[in-house]
């Protein structure tokens, strides 16, 4: 089953929550919406939910037009970030409640629920309430509610955000093997860079009620089109530097200067955006390598196997993240090698020219 | 080994609510219990009389007939009050410049004085020229609530649910607003109309609130003095003549200090049972 949304556009008052967006989300594979808070992920969903209606465009399910459909007509199941059951019903009649709005009989009912609460491991909490349950015993009722329903459409809005991390990979794991298949196109929004690429399947960045990007999720991240796709997908965030090529250099100052190398060396003259990820930039080893570039360290984070490392460079916060534990002292100056063939080289208006 | 140091002077910090509560609570309440059980001719002679006061009060034609008119006020106001307040938080706006307006209009009939409230409805209920009153005999209803037990009924009924549901109206709105909207989307999604969504939704989120609206009715109105004592005086006869009320006729109008205490007391049991039944049925199973 397919989901289009065609030019759909949301305003609320003077506030445009969704810009003209037009996007193609198919069966198979998580469908993941990745933006930060206020990007628009949760508008979207539930523009595709049909608990939205668009101020213009149209959004067709499985080649019928679906935009002016009340919810309760279509078949969308949804989960949300926070824990939502009816808190007075056990956790049967919470899996059984869209089955009983839907009109499924008796022997039917006890039967997919029992399938659904094996799946997710709660056939021992079937009698209890939900505010007896753990969050994560929570959230799963939530996930065999929208499982139980056989909808076309389900739509999961960060429902591993509010978890502890522990049961949120274990979940995650889970997740695709839950849903995949059965003619179910799956949409997933998240936060988090690595949660979309843990995942996979296709992905499409958000700004600011913008998609930036869509496609294979590897790829996006791969070879992000422009720079805010760079800057969404990335965390901690992607390293930005204004850099000017001319001839075979590329000049960050008046000190610091590169060979142009052989990626970059097609640039034509000019000025550009050089954006490179926190795990390509490495404190210097006793022998810098190629190109390194020193900074004033800011802040040093370290855990048990990984440094991360904030520096100042040329006015603008550097983040380096690697492995080992490398103890700098906040305020000294430190050498810091790049990974030149990593670097990604926006244009003046933010599209990649070279990856 | 460890030594506990017992320090004493931690009583200094309780002591000024000790002194308050025995001042306002305690030492008045144990006087009732004195009258309740020994007779008085002044000059501090008591003579002891058990419990005879209580039975008496309870065997009593005039208690069990107030008894009743309370018990059937108290339920009235309980059907009218808890589903039409509900019925207006429901209806009112959860977010906009109407807001405001709306908590202010609820607000206002709590914010008037007690027997205040009983000489606006006095006057407003008047046959001859108040607007109630006028306004119902003039479409050919005979009403006088000073003269008919029904009409004496009817507008002390109306005069308390139009003060007091403003109470169940705001609880339940506060109720209502602490239901974060997730709630109603995955309800749109699970199908369910506006019935099953106040069904298993609202209804179940609203208990703890209503509850608690319901206890605070409950103990108001089956105390209520003020405001029948200002409209009817407990008239026309003895129809509204609640429990309160023919307290103070038996422990003012009459003097009778002994039964008058008992009385008061059997009174004070009621209401104390019932709200414990109530609540202990309410909450059970609540416990997390």
């Amino acid at each position: 089953m397919t989901l289009e949304l065609r030019n759909v556009v949301k305003r609320v008052g003077l506030e445009t929550h969704i810009h003209d967006t037009s996007l193609t989300l198919k069966e198979g594979g998580f469908n993941i919406l990745l933006g930060t808070t206020l990007s628009g992920k949760t508008t979207l969903m539930q523009l595709m939910a049909g608990l939205e209606r668009p101020t213009a465009g149209q959004i067709w399910f499985n080649g019928a037009d679906v935009t002016g459909v009340a919810v309760r007509k279509r078949n969308v199941a949804m989960v949300h970030q926070q824990f939502i059951n009816y808190p007075h019903l056990s956790v049967f009649e919470n899996i059984a409640s869209p089955l009983r709005v839907a009109g499924v009989r008796g022997g039917e009912v006890t039967e997919r629920v029992g399938k659904v609460a094996d799946l997710l491991k709660l056939t021992p909490m079937l009698t209890r309430r939900p505010g007896e349950l753990s969050g994560g015993q929570q959230q799963r009722t939530a996930l065999a509610r929208a499982l139980v329903k056989d909808a076309g459409l389900v739509l999961l809005d960060e429902p591993l955000a509010n978890l502890d991390f522990k049961l949120r990979e274990e979940l995650r794991d889970e997740l695709p093997k839950l849903f995949e298949g059965h003619g179910r196109t799956v949409v997933y929004a998240t936060s988090e860079p690595v949660e979309a690429l843990l995942l996979g399947g296709h992905c499409a960045t958000l700004h600011e009620g913008r998609v930036t990007q869509f496609g294979e999720t590897a790829k996006v991240y791969r070879a992000p089109q422009d720079l805010r796709t760079a800057q969404v997908f990335s965390d901690p965030p992607i390293n930005i530097a204004e850099i000017i090529k001319r001839g075979g250099k590329l000049v960050l100052s008046d000190e610091v200067s590169w060979p142009a190398g052989e990626r970059a060396a097609a640039l034509p003259d000019g000025t550009y955006t050089l954006g490179i990820r926190p795990h390509h930039v490495s404190p210097a080893a006793h022998e810098p390598g190629e190109v390194s570039v020193e900074g004033r360290v800011l802040v040093t984070e370290l855990s048990g196997s990984e440094s991360v490392i904030h520096f100042e460079l040329g006015g603008r916060t550097w983040v380096s993240q690697s492995h080992g534990i490398h103890p700098f002292r906040v305020g000294d100056a430190a050498r810091f090698d790049v990974a030149m063939e990593q670097c990604l080289y926006f244009g003046q208006d933010g599209e990649l020219f070279a990856a | 080994m460890s030594t506990k140091t017992v320090n004493q002077r931690a009583w200094l910090f309780v002591l000024p609510v000790v002194l308050l509560v025995a001042f306002n609570a305690v030492i008045p309440l144990m006087t009732v219990v004195n009258y309740s059980f020994q007779e008085t001719f002044g000059d501090n002679v008591f003579f002891w009389e058990g419990t005879k006061r209580y039975e008496q009060e309870l065997h009593s034609e005039r208690f069990h007939a107030a008894l009743g008119r309370q018990l059937a006020f108290t339920s009235i106001i309980l059907v009218i009050e808890v589903p039409l307040g509900v019925a207006i938080a429901l209806a009112m706006p959860k977010r906009g410049p109407w807001v405001s307006v709306c908590l202010v209009l609820m607000a206002l009939p709590l914010l008037i004085p007690w027997n205040v409230v009983g000489a606006m409805w006095n006057i407003f209920a008047l046959p001859e020229i108040g607007l109630l009153g006028r306004t119902i005999n003039a479409i050919g209803i005979d009403y006088n609530f000073t003269q008919s037990p029904v009409a004496a009924w009817f507008t002390t009924v109306l005069m308390d649910v139009w003060h007091w549901t403003s109470l169940v109206v705001l609880l339940a709105y506060a109720g209502l607003c602490s239901i974060p909207d997730a709630y109603y989307q995955a309800a749109k999604i699970d199908g369910a109309g506006a019935w099953a969504t106040f069904r298993y939704i609202q209804l179940p989120k609203l208990k703890r609130v209503l509850t608690i609206a319901i206890l605070l009715r409950f103990m108001d109105s089956f105390m209520i003095y003020t405001e029948p004592f200002v409209l009817t005086g407990g008239g026309p006869g003895n129809a509204t003549t609640f429990l309160s009320i023919d307290l103070v006729k038996v422990a003012l109008g009459q003097f009778d200090l002994g039964p008058a205490a008992a009385m008061s007391l059997i009174y004070f049991m009621i209401i104390l049972a019932v709200c414990w039944v109530f609540y202990t049925l309410m909450m059970r199973g609540e416990e997390q």
